[in-house]
């Protein structure tokens, strides 16, 4: 009960900030080269009686501390408006491809987590060995090459070279059938429905933007773990654990990986929320109709609505991912709590 | 006699470093009879740490036993696995560790721990295993064992994470236990505390004990016989009663001489040194104080700031009251000592003479002149700052390791001297070095490439090379072995005697405190509760905390007890 009590003032805490993105992207837009209301005028020889028209129809012909007025009330009643690329509310947009970045990039964390946490306690377990080296290698490799590059070298590798991979082209393959919009995440909604073939297909789509996600992020991850775990290896307390008479891998499993985990935690919240919204290049490379590339086409548009209801879906993730780590951090670790 | 519990032959330890194999232990020996408790004492350096860790087949990576055998329990311990090793560690043989907090699982209920090591040796179902933690944290006379053990280590005092580690390593009964300096740390009452429990659960379950600590003092009051080392090298082994009656190696002789405790005025204490000057005759009642305190306070909150998520809920109240109302006179070329245990508000008094930090209320008077209205960042630019100056607990810590020794104890001269020019500055510099004994080739060195020694004597030429007129120290010689805090509490001594600089001497040893002293003020809960020369609060203490402080300060076998006269 206290800690809901808690989390609830964390939340109400993070309204302030949330304001003060909604207020910046605002201005951020309005003082951004490029006007709507030409761009989606008829034509380029549209006559400024139609310009005006469209400006109005806009809202764009009032003062703007007004326009911020009527944005912030609506943004408070739900109401993020209309992009002008899709026809569609930026409610309803945005709806749609969140759960497509949201499956990528969680896909993509847990497979990075797979390959960051061993890698990482390896390399701290046994410093300045072979092993370490590989892992330093590998991580360096990780940051240094693209994720164009690294996405367009693996669909090179498994669709041209070797046909395992399915074409890169979206969350499905155009032939095959839809599951049924239930959560939206399309493993959740093939296994709800027990259409298995259609997992696989989900899941062998979904395979290869992952792992170029996950190399990408592999070094931040495996090198804190690594540093995090060589400290708490090196600290008393696990001489005490030796010194009582645990097996080698019960200090490192029981003692040392739980101390350690706690500075990656931190670590990974940070890499979820830039993942989740930095991926365009992952999600351009393999056509994935994710919120990344959905705002990147309306900025390029001067299309606002949807660039700022995107800010403001992030900002809102990033809050919520750190209140996540933290109360995550309070179970992990006592003397911290939830404030 | 009977059968040795442990016997160690020709030990041999190397440690491989950047510069070349160096030697760690070079051929120990020594047995150990059951139930028999063990000292061994030497500074640090000396090797004591290195045998326990060797036994234990703890040692690092870096280190290789290079010759030699333990032979315990028909086995020798240095041939053995780390798979042997494990099923012998926490069982048959345990260790007790410095630093009690750090020691344990900071994020694991201290009744999981000492259930780890009952699990690991014999497991029983989880109501025995259960009814045997609470019966081993009883065993270390700890109220409330069912609370205690679901405790984690930063709930608890040092003490009783101290008591925690014993109970660790007591659980499995064990034959043999090393305990490397188990009570360092620890306030005097809490270390009497603490080794009372300990040597009391130890001859209950007639477990041979190695007990290794600096404190000579400490280790006449309970082992049996004592091994001093020196360099990685036994240089004495004797019964208790021998040893500080008739100790035959030199170093035994100097360390015991080193040894605070041993002697009554401090132009004994390492007599092999240059010869103090005689003490200044004590006309100086009426002198102007140089410093003076009226009711300083000082209170923290108990309660978090206030923050967003707070900031409607009416203010907590609860305070700390960490200094209150404490009134203090010292006059040139005093010494005062200050005492008291951890918490006591000993370093929050000396900070706010200091100005690093704000009163509450109350007046500190320098020279006469009243500076507490003055804030702690504008003070630290001002000419009176010279007047006080502080000496710091660590001096590695206390040192910039990027500051060559010139620079060090140059920097306080930039700030509170700035016009004064490069030759001068120099000079300056040169003539605070020779005044502690800092040779002149050492200023171009860095901290790292000192000595402890030496480092506690840059800390202080940093101090003096402005002049001060009264020097604050913070407990300055606790991180220093007892040789080296012979030599330095005479510097400080020379000081005073010669140049005439106050001192306030905060420390929690009264041995130390004793022979630096003129006057003594015993601290207890933020108030002055004695306060009087060193001899009567020795000799006639009249508080009941004064009391108990004097009878826990541990006291080489046969000297006279303190106080009784």
């Amino acid at each position: 009960m206290r800690v809901l009590r808690r989390i609830g003032g964390r939340l109400l805490a993070s309204l302030p900030a949330l304001l003060g993105v909604v207020v910046f992207t605002f201005l951020l837009m309005r003082v951004l080269p490029g006007d709507p209301a030409v761009f989606f005028s008829s034509g380029p020889n549209a006559g400024q009686a139609e310009i005006d028209a469209v400006r109005k129809d806009l809202g764009l012909d009032r003062p703007i501390p007004e326009q911020l007025l009527r944005y912030l009330y609506d943004v408070g009643t739900g109401n993020l408006g209309r992009s002008l690329t899709t026809g569609q509310t930026v409610v309803h947009d945005l709806g749609e491809r969140l759960p497509a970045s949201l499956e990528l990039t969680l896909c993509a964390l847990v497979l990075a987590l797979g390959l960051a946490l061993p890698l990482g306690i390896l390399a701290a377990v046994r410093p300045g060995s072979a092993i370490d080296h590989a892992v330093r290698m590998v991580c360096t490799l990780g940051v240094c090459v693209p994720t164009f590059v690294s996405g367009l070298l693996l669909v090179y590798v498994f669709y041209v070279q070797f046909g395992i991979a399915p074409d890169p082209t979206g969350r499905l393959d155009i032939f095959a059938a839809s599951p049924p919009d239930i959560t939206g995440f399309l493993l959740i909604d093939f296994a709800l429905v027990g259409d298995w073939e259609g997992w696989q297909a989900a899941a062998a789509q979904l395979v290869l933007p992952a792992l170029t996600m996950a190399l990408f992020v592999l070094a931040p991850l495996a090198r804190m773990t690594r540093a995090s775990m060589l400290s708490v290896l090196g600290s008393d307390f696990i001489r005490t654990a030796r010194s009582i008479g645990l097996s080698r891998w019960r200090v490192v499993a029981v003692y040392g990986l739980r101390n350690a985990i706690l500075p990656v935690l931190t670590i990974i919240g940070i890499v979820f929320s830039t993942m989740l919204g930095a991926n365009v290049l992952v999600e351009k490379v393999f056509s994935w109709p994710g919120i990344g590339s959905y705002a990147l086409d309306a900025l390029l548009a001067s299309d606002y609505a949807p660039v700022q209801g995107f800010v403001l879906l992030m900002a809102a993730v990033f809050v919520m991912v750190n209140l996540l780590i933290d109360v995550l951090y309070g179970i992990a670790d006592p003397r911290v709590s939830v404030a | 006699m009977t059968a040795p519990l442990l016997s160690v032959r020709d030990l041999s330890v190397e440690f491989r470093t950047r510069s070349g194999i160096v030697p760690a232990l070079k051929h120990v020996s020594f047995d150990l009879a059951p139930g028999e408790m063990l000292g061994i004492v030497g500074e640090s350096g000396s090797g004591k740490s290195v045998t326990a860790f060797t036994l234990l087949g703890l040692l690092d990576r870096a280190g290789r036993v290079s010759s030699g055998q333990a032979m315990f329990g028909g086995q020798d311990l240095l041939r053995l696995g780390q798979g042997a090793l494990n099923e012998l560690r926490g069982a048959a043989m345990s260790i007790v560790f410095q630093n009690p907090r750090t020691a344990l699982n900071p994020i694991r209920p201290v009744g999981v721990q000492i259930a780890d090591v009952i699990a690991r040796h014999d497991a029983g179902s989880t109501a025995t295993l259960r009814a045997r933690v609470l019966d081993a944290l009883r065993q270390m006379r700890i109220a409330e064992p069912e609370r205690r053990a679901s405790a984690y280590p930063y709930e608890l005092s040092g003490g009783m994470c101290q008591r925690i580690g014993i109970a660790m390593a007591l659980a499995c009964a064990p034959r043999l236990l090393i305990a490397d300096e188990p009570t360092t740390g620890l306030d005097v009452t809490t270390q009497a505390a603490v080794m009372d429990v300990f040597r009391d659960a130890v001859r209950r379950g007639g477990v041979g004990t190695i007990f290794i600590t600096h404190d000579l003092a400490l280790a006449s009051e309970y082992c049996d016989r004592i091994l001093v080392m020196q360099s990685g090298e036994v240089v004495e082994d004797a019964p208790v009663a021998e040893i500080f009656t008739r100790p035959r190696h030199p170093y035994t002789r100097r360390l015991l001489r080193s040894t605070p405790s041993s002697v009554d005025v401090i132009d004994d204490l390492s007599p092999d040194e240059e010869p103090l000057p005689p003490a200044p005759p004590r006309g100086d009642r009426l002198a102007a104080p140089v410093l003076e305190v009226r009711g300083l306070s000082k209170s923290y909150a108990f309660a978090r700031p206030r923050g967003l998520s707070n900031f409607w809920k009416p203010r907590d109240t609860a305070m700390l009251r960490a200094v209150d109302g404490v009134d203090l006179v010292i006059r040139p070329g005093e010494a005062v000592g200050l005492v008291g245990e951890s918490g006591c508000g000993k370093s929050t008094l000396s900070r706010m003479i200091n100005r690093l930090i704000a009163a509450d209320a109350g007046e500190v008077l320098l020279q006469g002149t009243p500076i507490q209205r003055i804030s702690p960042g504008r003070f630290a630019s001002l000419p009176q700052r010279r007047l006080i100056q502080m000496v710091f607990q660590d001096p590695t810590e206390s040192l910039n390791p990027r500051f060559s020794v010139f620079e060090a104890i140059a920097d306080p001269v930039g700030q509170l001297l700035p016009h004064e020019g490069r030759a001068a500055l120099r000079a300056r510099v040169e003539r605070a070095a020779t005044r502690v004994g800092l040779p002149l080739a050492l200023l171009p060195r860095y901290p790292h490439q000192l000595s402890g020694g030496q480092k506690a004597r840059v800390g202080i030429a940093r101090a003096m090379v402005v002049e001060p007129r009264l020097l604050v120290l913070d407990e300055p010689t606790s991180a220093l072995d007892v040789s080296v805090q012979a030599v330095v509490l005479r510097l400080l001594t020379r000081l005073r005697r010669e140049e005439g600089v106050a001192q306030l001497f905060v420390s929690h040893d009264l041995n130390v405190v004793r022979l630096l002293c003129d006057r003594i003020i015993v601290m207890y809960k933020g108030k002055i509760v004695e306060s009087g020369t060193a001899e009567q609060v020795f000799n006639r203490p009249a508080h009941d905390y004064t009391r108990s402080l004097l009878a826990a300060i541990p006291r080489l076998r046969g000297q006279r007890a303190l106080g009784a006269t």
